[in-house]
């Protein structure tokens, strides 16, 4: 598991606090390189492509990648003795790389709430139920916050990614310690590198975002923008309920590449333990899948459970833009192409209308469009 | 009382409809050619095993095990999914026991394919947790379930997981909303009222059937919470299902027959056709298809006998 957060603040004020299923020992932490994380976003973010329309009276394609960017939150034990009265105990301490991480367990919810208070963790109110509940099952807390004389000696200006390493059948994600005091909802993204096929929650929909659909050609400059209302959309049309499938590919191969695929020394840094078993000097065998979810209390109630599927079939979330044939033509099959194009083009203003639920009016305006009209086409109506 | 129609078509229609539904509002995974292909398969084999093993073809319980793979069974491979629906109406056929099959069909097809191969997979979350449409798969199941006369099942599963749902969170500390999200699935209500009310592979007795929902609850709750496998109800019934012959031996009833219970609306037709007909007597083309034994049961036409149960009229 590699977790990397996009923490905008003050190193010191930097905090997480994580149920894990067993205690973690030091050798299975470690800090990634936050270009791992960069890279992987950017091979698996949704995209444009583009093409070209041929001459009529007679396709090339390239992509590119407009990626909106992806990745989301709380003093050294003092005395163990404290630790111990309150029912906390203090499993493991480790310093790896920035960071200073414990391995907590518990008795009672009460009692760690207090240890983390009085040890400098701003837990919310509320948060003592959501800790009860994980002690109850037996889980271990990961807690992990900046040393700040260790990322002054490395010079890192951010926080780079913590890596946990374990063996647990709990495929899941626990979230509800993070919606006990979030203002809002949050982002969270979940990349999953398996062996078998798609990873899919199982107590909530996994929805697969809408694709491959023609959009005007302007949206190359808006991208970022155009993907972040389209998702608002769709989150608002599922009520919020859903988890969003962006991407799921067969690393083997991609075609087009939004960026260069993972090198196998990448896919081993983030955890692909089987490859060298499995091919010593070939193809990748790992499927990534790629999930996007807007979470609160409200709509979230209980942690993300996964599944890995059997499905290789491969998905991404991708956006054609269709460059119009420019040329001066005069064949039939060219004025034919002229008649079709306003047409087309009122298709793709009414498909970002309903992909981001942008104003039409504006959509057209932007697109330079009149409504339903070609140059120099003869109306019906114009009979005498 | 007797059901106007066979339960079984109303499971068609409400199946269909889910179906239809799942295809085109929730774009599940399965397009309908393919579901096409999936129940063709499921009411050839059914043609196949009625030949093979001499028994009169009806296509009605194939065409429920095929729309229920259709609902829950996802590949990418169409054959698995083929080879599912031809275990599910074959095990009915070949794995029986002192006449009567073990296994609710599609459960064993699902639960077969998931132990040999990874190509093959179930999302529980595929329904979402719509509070709307769970009352309304809870509506056309209960009325599937009334008119198969076997309800009980349903209702003791379903008081049974609530309990568990509701008795863990309470246990953990948890806020009510958690067993509630968790009872508001699509995959849990199609389970309750379309699976493990098969009124042919539950125990046949009341208190039999009563005990099979509770220990299939207990198992699905070990599986899901205990060794965090997914869909631990459909490995808890089907190993539950194993279980069913020893029940039956422990608390021995009357066998269920779809046809003792109503039959089809042809049958019931042909009966109220009979009894019309001066006849006095109800007398379904089932019952006149029993032993010789049994027939002696029957009283016809004007005669008078105290022995006879079914007499009606003078």
């Amino acid at each position: 598991m590699t977790m990397a957060n996009d923490f905008r603040g003050e190193p010191k004020e930097f905090a997480v606090v994580i149920p894990v299923p067993t205690v973690i020992t030091r050798g299975q932490i470690h800090v990634a390189d936050k270009a791992l994380i960069d890279h992987l976003d950017a091979y698996s973010s949704p995209r444009l492509v583009e093409y070209f329309d041929e001459d009529p009276c007679r396709v090339m394609m390239y992509d590119r990648s407009m990626a909106p960017s992806a990745m989301g939150n709380a003093k050294a034990a003092r005395e163990e003795s404290r630790a111990r009265s309150l029912g906390v105990t203090i499993e493991a301490r480790y310093t790896v790389g920035e960071y200073d991480i414990l391995i907590l367990s518990a008795t009672q919810s009460s009692g760690l709430e207090t240890w983390l208070r009085e040890n400098g963790y701003t837990i919310p109110p509320g948060a003592s139920y959501v800790l009860g509940s994980y002690i109850r099952q037996n889980m271990k807390f990961f807690v992990a916050k900046v040393n700040l004389q260790e990322q002054a000696k490395l010079g890192f200006s951010y926080l780079r990614p913590i890596q946990v390493a374990y063996e647990s059948p709990k495929f899941m994600l626990p979230i509800r310690l993070g919606t006990v005091n979030a203002a809002g909802a949050q982002e969270l993204f979940v990349y999953a590198l398996t062996r078998k096929g798609r990873v899919e929650t199982t107590n909530y929909r996994t929805v697969k975002l809408p694709s491959d659909v023609d959009v005007p050609i302007y949206i190359r400059e808006d991208f970022a923008p155009f993907y972040k209302a389209l998702f608002n959309e769709q989150v608002r049309k599922e009520d919020m309920a859903a988890v969003f499938l962006e991407y799921a590919w067969d690393m083997n191969w991609c075609d087009p590449c939004a960026a260069d695929p993972l090198s196998r020394d990448e896919l081993k840094k983030l955890g692909v333990f089987w490859l060298a078993e499995e091919n010593s000097g070939g193809a990748a065998n790992a499927f990534l899948t790629r999930l996007h979810v807007r979470y609160d209390r409200a709509h979230f109630p209980e942690d993300l459970v996964f599944q890995e599927t059997g499905d290789r079939q491969n998905f991404q979330a991708r956006y054609v833009l269709h460059h119009a044939w420019e040329g001066t033509g005069d064949c039939e099959a060219a004025r034919m192409y002229r008649r079709n194009l306003n047409e087309r083009r009122e298709r793709e203003a009414h498909n970002v209308a309903s992909l981001t639920g942008w104003k039409l009016g504006e959509i057209r305006k932007k697109m330079n469009l009149v409504a339903n009209e070609s140059p120099g086409e003869k109306k019906w109506w114009e009979l005498w | 009382m007797k059901p106007r129609f066979d339960p079984r078509l109303y499971q068609i229609t409400a199946l269909t409809a889910l179906l239809i539904y799942g295809i085109s509002a929730l774009h599940f995974d399965v397009t309908v050619a393919r579901s096409t292909l999936i129940l063709g398969v499921a009411i050839g084999a059914q043609a196949l095993c009625s030949r093979i093993w001499g028994v009169r073809f009806d296509p009605r319980s194939a065409a429920i095990s095929g729309l229920s793979l259709c609902l829950l069974l996802r590949s990418n491979s169409v054959v698995l999914v083929l080879i599912a629906a031809v275990i599910a109406v074959g095990s009915k056929f070949v794995i029986r026991w002192r006449g009567k099959h073990i296994f609710n069909p599609t459960n064993v097809a699902i639960v077969a394919l998931m132990l040999f191969t990874p190509r093959v997979w179930v999302s529980p979350g595929q329904w979402g947790n719509l509070a709307f449409f769970a009352f309304l798969i809870a509506c056309l199941g209960g009325l599937v379930v009334n008119r198969a006369a076997r309800s009980d099942v349903t209702y003791a599963f379903i008081a049974a997981w609530c309990a568990l749902l509701i008795g863990r969170s309470l246990w953990l500390g948890e806020p009510m909303t958690i067993p509630l999200h968790r009872l508001e699935n699509g995959a849990l209500l199609l389970f309750t009222f379309f699976m493990i009310s098969d009124p042919r592979t539950t125990p046949d007795s009341r208190a039999g059937r009563m005990l099979f929902a509770a220990m299939v609850a207990l198992g699905g709750a070990y599986i899901q919470f205990k060794l965090f496998r997914t869909n631990g109800i459909l490995w808890s019934l089907a190993a539950c299902s194993l279980l069913v012959p020893f029940i039956d031996a422990l608390l021995p009833a009357e066998r269920y027959s779809w046809n003792s219970h109503g039959g089809s609306p042809w049958s019931v037709a042909y009966s109220r056709l009979l009894s019309l007909s001066s006849a006095p007597l109800l007398r379904t083309p089932s019952a006149a298809s029993t032993s010789p034994k049994e027939t002696q049961r029957f009283s016809i036409g004007p005669h008078r006998s105290s022995s006879s149960a079914t007499q009606i009229g003078p």
